[in-house]
Formats: structure tokens, sequence, C-alpha cells
């Protein structure tokens, strides 16, 4: 009996070293992700260089996406009008609630949050394995030589880039997601007066804009960490794909985890 | 001229660097050489600020680079140009972009003044005709000679090398080298030069400084490197058959002139 305890006891001391390392990597990241921060979010070397950049990093980023983006919304928003077709209408409910439902999903949570969870799977692995070549490279040493801000010159137009397109692609995604649910009336399934009653059916603006004020906080969130996480790559090629897989699952926790505060902030 | 004073790094409990002193010269190619891992590269990296050292300066022309404020890194940095060890050019960008991008960052010029300066250098290192061509699409000896003329575009005051010649055929390693050393000249640079290469020591080396597992062993030049009466210098340096022969028949007409 008293062995067991013993056991218990060190499998619980392991357990909180463990848990201590982890905060303190944790912190030490934090500490180093703001620092990287502040040394990005500065005013530019030269704002003509800059302006290049911002405009190359919109079109790669933003106008790159927009494909998937229509994709994407037009098909979801096509199976959410389903959906709630089949599976919630009913001779008690308003003829309104297809179309009701299928804009306050769009316009809460499809179009801002899950479209930029997407986003950040191919455009956070996208800017953490340029960034992360970049320093294998040595482009980023040849960079702090010459005397520029590396994080600067490289990060503050990726920010600034996605942060301009995303609410862009969001209201895109709306339009798509919408248009995708007048599609179904071709199968037969709602009306068009049907869906346009519900789409009409109290429209609040102010969700809207609650969309387009998460898309623009999301968009720094993955272009920020990703930038970070390319960054401060060491090592070789196999880090820089590590780099890139953990800028998107660290951004997507992080997007899910401030859609909470979001959500309850702004609504 | 650029002076190394104590200088000491060492990475977590490992020592890489154990006191360096070493003086490299204006107008001269200061050359930096040693077996692999004895610790060029850091030193490199610390005399140029991408390394912080332990302990010991780094005086450029009397200004202490480790005790500098961020400003005036900044400023100094202009002043420098570097070749590394795998190019570094940026890939995004073309030949002549990669050697404008330093005077499109610094310089106040209009735009056809930098591209023609930016050209003036593509034909120094002899690479007209290049200049639309990407880093991919060129050739190693080619990429080392954009980084040449990308280093050397805002006319530097110090030129930093590391292994310039790695990975290179003897042929081009020769023109890289009177490269460097052709621009050094006419340019009163001080060029520090990382190498293992035989080649480059005994042509270019005008002021030699021989790193051993950290320590700064020895400095002279190629002439006095056949006499100097060092023995890990001399295990490094004649460590191949021809250069052991060359050394041998140095010794023997050394004694009949004596
Ligand atoms: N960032 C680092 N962290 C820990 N150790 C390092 C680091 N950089 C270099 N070292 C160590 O310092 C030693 C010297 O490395 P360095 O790169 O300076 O060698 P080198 O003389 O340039 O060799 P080569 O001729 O092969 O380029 C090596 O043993 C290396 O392991
Ligand atoms: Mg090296």
């Amino acid at each position: 009996m008293r062995r067991f305890c013993k056991i218990e006891i060190k499998y619980h001391s392991i357990n909180t070293t463990k848990i201590v390392l982890t905060i303190k990597s944790g912190l030490t990241h934090l500490g180093q992700y703001v620092q990287l921060m502040g040394r990005a979010l500065t005013q530019p070397d030269r704002w003509r260089m800059f302006f290049k950049q911002y405009v190359t990093e919109m079109f790669q980023l933003g106008y790159n996406s927009i494909g998937i983006v229509l994709i994407i919304s037009f098909f979801i928003g096509a199976v959410i009008c389903l959906q709630i077709k089949l599976n919630i209408q009913s001779p008690w409910m308003p003829r309104m609630v297809v179309g009701y439902t299928t804009r306050e999903i769009m316009l809460l949570e499809f179009s801002s949050s899950i479209m930029c969870l997407i986003l950040a799977g191919k455009v956070g692995s996208n800017i953490a394995s340029e960034i992360g070549t970049m320093r294998i490279t040595q482009q980023i040493d040849a960079l702090d030589i010459m005397g520029v801000n590396s994080a600067n010159y490289l990060i503050l137009p990726k920010i600034a880039g996605l942060m301009t397109i995303m609410p862009i692609l969001v209201t895109f995604s709306v339009c798509a997601g919408i248009l995708g649910s007048y599609a179904t009336t071709l199968m037969g399934t709602t009306t068009v007066p049907e869906l346009d009653e519900g789409f009409r059916y109290q429209f609040n603006q102010w969700f809207f804009w609650c969309g387009m004020i998460k898309a623009i906080v999301y968009a720094f969130i993955i272009t920020s960490v990703s930038a970070y996480k390319g960054y401060t790559v060491e090592g070789g090629s196999v880090e820089v794909g590590k780099a890139s897989t953990d800028a998107v699952v660290l951004s997507s926790i992080l997007i899910l985890f401030s859609d909470i505060f979001l959500t309850s902030m702004l609504t | 001229m650029i002076q190394i004073q104590h200088l000491y790094k060492s990475f977590e409990d490992r020592e890489v660097l154990k006191d360096i002193n070493a003086t490299f010269k204006d107008g001269e190619i200061n050359l930096i050489i040693g077996q692999s891992g004895s610790g060029k590269t850091v030193l490199m990296k610390n005399i140029v600020g991408l390394l912080t050292p332990t302990s010991g300066s780094i005086l450029y022309d009397d200004r202490d680079f480790v005790s500098l404020s961020k400003k005036e890194k900044i400023k100094l940095r202009r002043e420098m140009g570097m070749i590394f060890q795998s190019a570094a050019l940026f890939d995004s960008l073309s030949v002549l972009e990669n050697v404008m991008f330093p005077l499109n960052m610094f310089s106040y010029d209009c735009y056809e003044d930098r591209k023609k300066r930016a050209l003036d250098c593509l034909a120094r290192v002899n690479l007209v005709g290049a200049e639309n061509k990407f880093p991919g699409e060129i050739s190693g000896g080619m990429q080392k000679r954009v980084a040449i003329a990308r280093a050397i575009v805002l006319e530097p005051k110090y030129l930093f090398c590391d292994e310039p010649n790695s990975g290179l055929d003897p042929k081009t390693s020769i023109v890289i080298d009177e490269l460097i050393s052709g621009i050094t000249h006419e340019d009163n640079i001080t060029t520090i030069v990382n190498t293992h290469d035989m080649n480059s020591v005994m042509g270019i080396g005008e002021n030699i400084t021989f790193i051993c597992e950290g320590r700064a062993e020895w400095q002279g030049s190629n002439k006095e490197i056949m006499d100097a009466s060092n023995q890990k210098l001399d295990d490094f340096i004649f460590s191949s058959d021809i250069l052991r022969q060359a050394k041998e028949l140095h010794d023997q007409q050394k004694g009949i002139k004596v």
C-alpha cells in the first residue's frame, strides 16, 4: 500500500514539473513574440518600399485566396440552407426561418470565424514557410547587416496587407453564401420569395460590422503568429516544415479563443 | 581598421571563442583561416553584430561596436557589406533588383541613377546580361558575384566575406578572390575573408589570422607563413602532400641561402 502511494506521488511530481516547464516556455515565446512585434510595428525605413511590399502582399495573400473563399462559401451557404429546410422547417415554423437562419449563420460565424480558420491554413503556412526559408538561407541576416529592420520590412506589409484585404474577403464570403442558398431554389427545395423574406427579416447591421471587426483581428493573429513562427526558425528544412504546421495550429487555436471573447464582447 | 580585443563567446556552457585578439588593416585582404568548426563563422558574426560577444570589444576605427547605441549600430552597419557562405540573395527578386535593393532602401537618388549604379556594379563583377535572371536560374559562382555586387553597391568601408569560394571550382575561386582583392585595393576597403582554401591563403592573404579551437594562434602575411614556427599552423596549412613538398623545397632553398 505504501509503495503504491509513493508511485502516486512520483507520478504527480513529474506532472507538475512538466506543467511548470510548459508555462515557462509559453511565457518565453510570448515575450519573444511581443518583442518581435515591437520591432515590426514601427514606422518603415522607406515608405516607398513599404507600399510596394504592401500591394504585393495584398495580392499574394488576399487576391489569391478569393477563389477558395468564393467556392467554399457558395457551397456552405447552399448546404446550410438545405439542412435547415429539410431538418428544421415544419408546419409550425414561420416560412422565413430558412433564409433568416442561413443569413445569421453566414454573417455571425461562418464568413468571419470559420472562413478565417480556413484561411489560417492557407495563409499561415505560406507566411511561416516563406519567412522561415529566408531565415535559414541567411536572407534575414543579410537584411540585418545592411542596417534594414528586417522584422519591419518583412512582417509589417504582411500584417497590413491581410488586415486590409480580410474584410473584403469576408464580404465576398457572405455574398457567395447567399448566392449559394439562392441556388438551392433551382432544386425546388425552397422558393425565392421565401428566402427573400428570411434574408430581410429583422436585419441588424451591427452583425455585419461584428464580422468585419472579427476579420481584422483574425487577420492580425494569422499574420503575426505565422511570421513569428517563421522568423524564429533555427535549423533546416525540417524545422521550416514544423514551423509552418505550428503556425497553422497556433493561429487556429488563438482564433477560436478570441472568437469566444469577441463574440461575448461584441454581441 | 578593425581591432578585436579579448573576445570571448560561449553558447550556453560551450566556449567557442577564447580570448581572441586581432587587428584587421585598411585596404588589405585580412584572412581568417582555420579548420572547419574552429569558430571562424562565429567570430565573423560577432564582428558584424549578428551575435553578441560574451565579453571583449570590437573596435571599428576606435568605435566600440558592442557598446554603441541601437541607432549608431544601424548607422555603422550602412558602412558594411557582407557576402554570406550561401550568397543569401533574395530569391523573390531578380539579379538587378537584388543589387539595387540597398540603394532602394538607403539612397535618395532617382530611379535611373540607382539603376545605373547597380548596372555598374554588375559590370564590375562581369555579370552584364544577367540582370533579369532570378537567383534560382544562375550558377553558384554567379550567385557569389551577385552577392559581391550587392555588398559593394553602397561603397562600404568594411567588407566581410564568409567562405566566398566554398563550393566553387579552383578556377572560379581564383576569379572571385581576384575580384575581392581588386575591389579592396581600388576602394581602400577593410576586407575580412573567412576561408580554408589554401589557394586564397597563398594568393591574396596579406594579413592572416589563424584560429585553432577558438584561439587566435598566429597572425602574419602569406609571405611569412612558410617560415612561421607554429606547430598547429604548420599542421593545418601543410596537411596536403603538395603543400608539404612545397614547404620542404622552401626549407631546403632557405638552407642553401643561409
Ligand atoms: N548558434 C550556435 N549554438 C551553439 N553552438 C554553435 C552555434 N554556432 C556555432 N556553434 C559551434 O561553434 C563552433 C564553431 O562553428 P563555426 O560555424 O564558427 O565554424 P567554422 O570555423 O565557420 O567552420 P566551417 O569552416 O565549417 O564553416 C562549432 O563547433 C559549432 O558547433
Ligand atoms: Mg563557417
